[in-house]
């Protein structure tokens, strides 16, 4: 065990650290700028500087910048020795010298490093009396602000965005002391990370222009734990509410998800809650009603009928759980397409009953090599991506500590790496961004990226079945992958359902099963369509199909919708012959949908910002979010509304149970797969010491006497949290919350988002009680056996292209399309077609290209890629208007539109 | 004896002292300009609004009777779009005006604010704002601080240098 003498107190610090990380673990205060724990130290802001001594007998020391010193046995070191304090004042002073005026109208201010830091290091007047530099601000695009006048230099920014998340458009510009960040010219910020940087900026340069939209300062927000509802990743989130409406995502340090950050499409997705098209009134017969006369309606649609109900990937397990026992097991379905469907059975079959378990995103940061089939991360699950970026590091990362170079020291590191990369192959239908970083990618058709993944596996262990008629290329590239992840200590496999492809995952599977048997540290991840896929996946229920047939053949008649468009799931006609058939169409949803517009009763479900519920990830984590504020409206969650139903039926289960505690414990005994989900989190009952609630808001919280004196000056009693141990209120429980109930990291003297530092055990590891959420889904099997039916090689046909689906991290996904700033990044439809498909039709980039898929014909601008593999077509998965297709399929093209069908044309 | 008569003495006497009653309310009540009464929000000299809606006097205020809400017009200036005091709340503290960093909102020598109706004392802005810059006259708070708006470009502020030019690598 080392020690480490701080002001001649003996402490332990932990191995493989440096100075500052070691004093923050150790929950002592040193002020830092340019460091942070995923960048590591550059040693550029002069900020950390502490006292260091030769030995007991050192009386003198000197001093050194603790980020850039390791820790060593025996070190003594001083945080309060004066001529440190002094020093670490004079710095501050400096970097203070140009900061404007501005605290008022910034938008930091509050939960500004740059303050805090300021503060704790007790500067206070500005010496300096000569004028103060500015700078021009760039137009940064419709996510993040630029206010350049606030910067102190501290690189942070650029070491993130172009070091760490691997964007090309920002950089350090001009020189000496007026070094700007920003763009080469103004223009949108291409990184699907921008958002991080008004994390990361330790003051105002970089900030979020949706909050600005709608400004509130960070201790004016009601915040709850919530979790991110745009990917199958489930990031954890802090959600903040001011004035009924929901204001900002900002991150949640979770030490095995997310870490330090979040994506773009999570952190400025929710404006769909705050959206006009939301659904605020229940609807009967498209009048809007109230409450009681909507619970009558659906009572008399639904008693004495035979209902039928289906769930969604995007709701909660409680709000699919209740609908389930509301219409009997017998009568419940999945809201997902059949391919979807299958698809995820198979993941669970592969994730529970294969012997390789399925890594964290933080380990596969860790992985050294990495085999991605089929999927564009950056775009179906971008903070994956992030994870992947990382990990072609960790072999080059060794390297340099075989030179003595540890990982935290990040500019010495990078310097050694030069541009050498671990292993990373991607094998994808069209380019992705993460290509820049790849080792070799291969580019084709679903069917072929299978056969590659088949025959990888083949290589590896010759007991995985063969893959034949490879050309030479193929089995060259194959056998250098196999080589390649056999040689790694700890490789993992990623892939998913965005091809829509049972191949590719079970290729997946194969090559993780194979590597398996010489290396148990192998991974496969598997990454799914919606936030909540996995969850309703291992709920059990039947295919959506047959809940058609059961319509069709009259076996029922009224069927209840909960969450979901279903015109997002099955093609339009039958959609719509399954709507016309049902006698009474009940729809519960938050937001306006082409399903909700049929309707006969739609019911004004709350969004994840009024609801609480339980959500499963991709890793098979059930992590739950909490309610952010109580509507105003009778907006409430879907599971709650479906209670109140059961009861106004006298439903024999549904009465027995009263909030969500009920529901959650009922879901853990009757659902073999998703046991343990009651104990995600203490029960509502837990109380912090002396009986306390942990408050959503913190002590600072204002205005509470005023904000709703406009409307009636006698306040109004604060609303009560029966399902949860949190308050809507500032009262309660002020230390450290249990890990899975932080509402905001807040910490006395950091204001910021830094202050995670002091709920972590170790600075960037698990937060103190552990990392929240159950994992569900651990390897049962031993020995695997391998998936056989490798696809045929696949073969143009004349007149014929293969259609396939690409992901767009803007668009593609439902519910943050709604989002007013997502929404102008949205691509316009379009077919991408490879050059020579494109010269045999006659067709330049946006010409219109008329073909049909199955029975719905279309007429698509045209957009050229020599990188699209040849006979295939790409078409934009998710866009809102865009026909649902089940792709890959077969498109015809025309030559000429058939006159009796509805074309779609963008 | 004597005493008695002294005592009586020197009460008579206060009915040619000058009165400290004042006839209230036709008579009014000097108050010092410090005097904490009657809270209103200021405008600067130039006759801008001088509130930036930056949510100190709320978080300042310990009845938390002070609630706004910032925004900004075209030109990036920021104002508060509605702000709120009920004064059936306050306790005329005076920290709302002590953490301002505009000198926007002062309170004022003014306490004749009875209402019979107590929903009559929540004032929204247009009851604040005057048309003045009360105690504090000349500071005009966007004329330091480093933000461009309507009017003031970068670096025109004052104690401003020029932009820098990013293309130059001057030394």
């Amino acid at each position: 065990m080392a020690t480490l003498y701080i002001d001649n107190k003996p402490y332990d610090p932990g191995t493989g650290k440096n100075l500052l990380e070691a004093c923050l673990s150790l929950g002592l205060d040193v002020p830092y700028f340019c460091w942070h724990p995923s960048l590591g130290s550059v040693g550029a802001c002069r900020q950390c500087a502490v006292k260091v001594y030769k030995d007991a007998d050192d009386k003198k020391g000197r001093i050194i910048m603790s980020c850039m010193e390791p820790v060593t046995d025996n070190q003594r070191i001083s945080i309060n020795d004066v001529e440190a304090k002094e020093f670490r004042e004079h710095v501050v002073e400096w970097l203070m010298t140009n900061h404007p005026h501005d605290c008022a109208v910034c938008d930091e201010g509050g939960s500004c490093h740059l303050q805090d830091m300021t503060v704790m290091t007790g500067h206070n007047y500005r010496h300096y009396t000569y004028k103060k530099r500015t700078y021009q601000n760039q137009y940064l695009g419709p996510f993040i602000n630029h206010e350049m006048n606030r910067c102190i230099q501290c690189y942070r920014c650029v070491r993130f965005y172009k070091d760490y998340a691997g964007g090309k458009d920002l950089d350090a510009f001009a020189s000496r002391n007026q070094v700007y960040f920003g763009r080469h010219e103004p223009g949108t910020l291409e990184s699907e990370f921008s958002g991080n940087l008004a994390e990361v900026c330790p003051t105002g340069v970089f900030t979020d222009k949706t909050l600005k939209e709608h400004y509130t300062r960070k201790w004016d927000l009601t915040t709850a734990p919530s979790i991110c509802q745009h990917c199958s990743l489930g990031c954890n989130t802090i959600a903040g509410e001011r004035y009924g409406e929901l204001r900002s995502i900002t991150n949640r340090y979770h030490g095995k998800v997310n870490g330090y950050f979040l994506c773009d499409r999570g952190r400025f997705g929710y404006g769909f809650v705050n959206a006009e098209g939301r659904i605020r009134k229940p609807r009967v017969n498209e009048v809007e009603t109230d409450k009681q006369q909507a619970i009558d309606a659906v009572r008399q649609a639904i008693v004495g009928q035979r209902v039928i109900g289906i769930g969604s990937p995007r709701a909660s397990l409680q709000a699919n759980f209740v609908l389930k026992a509301l219409v009997g097991e017998d009568h419940f379905y999945h809201g997902v397409s059949d391919n979807t469907h299958n698809l995820g059975e198979l993941v669970i079959k592969i994730l529970k009953e294969g012997p390789v378990r399925t890594p964290s995103m933080k380990e596969v940061e860790s992985a050294d090599a990495v085999l991605v089939l089929g999927e564009d991360l950056t775009n179906t699950a971008p903070m994956l991506a992030l994870s992947v970026r990382q990990s072609v590091r960790q072999q080059p990362l060794k390297h340099a500590a075989a030179s003595n170079i540890a990982p935290w020291n990040d500019a010495a590191a990078r310097e050694f790496i030069q541009e050498e990369k671990g292993p990373l192959y991607i094998a994808t239908v069209h380019t992705t961004k993460l290509d820049d970083v790849a080792t070799r990618t291969y580019r084709a058709a679903p069917d072929e990226i299978a056969r590659l993944g088949f025959a990888v596996a083949h290589f590896i262990n010759p007991a995985a079945p063969g893959v034949n008629n490879l050309s030479e290329a193929e089995v060259e590239l194959a056998q250098h992958i196999a080589q390649k992840l056999l040689e790694a200590k700890q490789p993992v496999v990623i892939s998913g359902t965005s091809c829509e492809s049972e191949h590719i995952v079970r290729a997946a599977a194969n090559v993780a099963w194979a590597l398996h048997e010489k290396n148990k540290q192998t991974g496969i991840v598997l990454t799914l369509p919606e936030s909540n896929s996995m969850g309703l996946a291992l709920m059990g229920g039947h295919r959506l199909h047959s809940a058609l047939d059961a319509i069709l053949n009259q076996h029922a008649d009224t069927v209840i919708i909960m969450e979901n468009d279903l015109y997002r799931h099955g093609p339009a006609s039958m959609v719509d012959e399954f709507l016309k058939t049902c006698r009474k169409v009940i729809v519960l949803d938050h937001t306006q949908t082409p399903t909700t517009d049929k309707a006969r009763i739609v019911i004004p479900s709350g969004t994840f910002a009024e609801s609480d519920g339980v959500l499963v990830n991709n890793e098979g984590r059930a992590q739950r979010f909490f309610q952010v504020y109580e509507s105003t409206d009778v907006i409430q969650e879907s599971w709650r509304w479906l209670l109140t139903i059961g009861a106004a039926i006298d439903h024999p289960r549904l009465t027995k149970w009263k909030n969500f505690e009920d529901i959650t414990k009922a879901l853990a005994q009757e659902e073999p797969l998703l046991k343990g989900v009651d104990h995600i989190t203490p029960p509502a009952s837990f109380r912090m010491a002396g009986g306390q609630r942990i408050p959503r808001e913190s002590h600072r919280y204002s205005g509470r006497t005023s904000m709703n004196a406009a409307i009636n000056v006698s306040e109004p009693k604060p609303p009560e949290d029966p399902d949860s141990s949190l308050s809507y209120t500032m009262e309660g429980y002020r230390g450290l919350a249990p890990s899975q109930m932080i509402p905001f990291f807040w910490s006395p003297g950091w204001n910021s988002i830094q202050s995670v530092n002091k709920y972590q055990d170790e600075v960037g590891h698990s937060l103190r009680d552990g990392d929240p959420g159950v994992r569900l889904l651990e390897p049962r099997g031993t020995k695997a056996t391998y998936f056989i039916g490798i696809p045929e090689q696949f073969v143009p046909r004349k007149g014929h292209l293969m259609a396939v689906h690409l992901h767009h991290i803007y668009g593609s996904e439902e519910l943050s399309a709604w989002s007013p700033a997502v929404a102008t990044r949205i691509p316009q439809p379009y077919v991408l077609l490879n050059p020579v498909d494109a010269e045999e039709r006659n067709l330049k980039a946006d010409d219109t290209f008329n073909f049909d898929i199955e029975d719905q014909a279309y007429a698509m601008p045209v957009k050229i890629s020599p990188d699209m593999p040849q006979g295939v077509a790409g078409l934009p998965y998710g866009l809102a208007g865009l026909p649902y297709v089940e792709c890959p399929s077969w498109c015809i093209l025309k030559t000429n539109m058939s006159w009796k069908k509805e074309v779609y044309t963008p | 004896m004597f005493s008695i008569l002294r005592s009586l003495w020197i009460t008579c006497m206060h009915m040619f002292h000058k009165r400290e009653t004042i006839q209230y309310p036709e008579e009014k009540i000097k108050l010092a300009t410090r005097w904490r009464g009657r809270i209103v929000l200021t405008r600067d000299p130039d006759m801008g609004e001088r509130c930036v809606g930056c949510y100190l006097c709320a978080a300042a205020c310990p009845v938390d009777c002070i609630s706004l809400q910032a925004t900004e017009d075209e030109n990036g200036r920021r104002y508060p779009e509605f702000f709120r005091i009920n004064f059936s709340r306050c306790i005329f503290c005076g920290y709302c005006e002590e953490a301002c960093p505009t000198y926007a909102i002062q309170l004022i020598p003014d306490f004749e604010m009875g209402e019979y109706n107590r929903q009559n004392l929540v004032y929204e802005k247009k009851d604040l704002l005057i048309n003045g810059e009360g105690k504090y006259p000349g500071y005009n708070y966007y004329k330091v601080a480093g933000l461009a708006i309507g009017g003031k470009g970068k670096g025109e502020a004052e104690n401003e240098e020029v932009p820098v030019d990013v293309k130059s690598l001057l030394p």
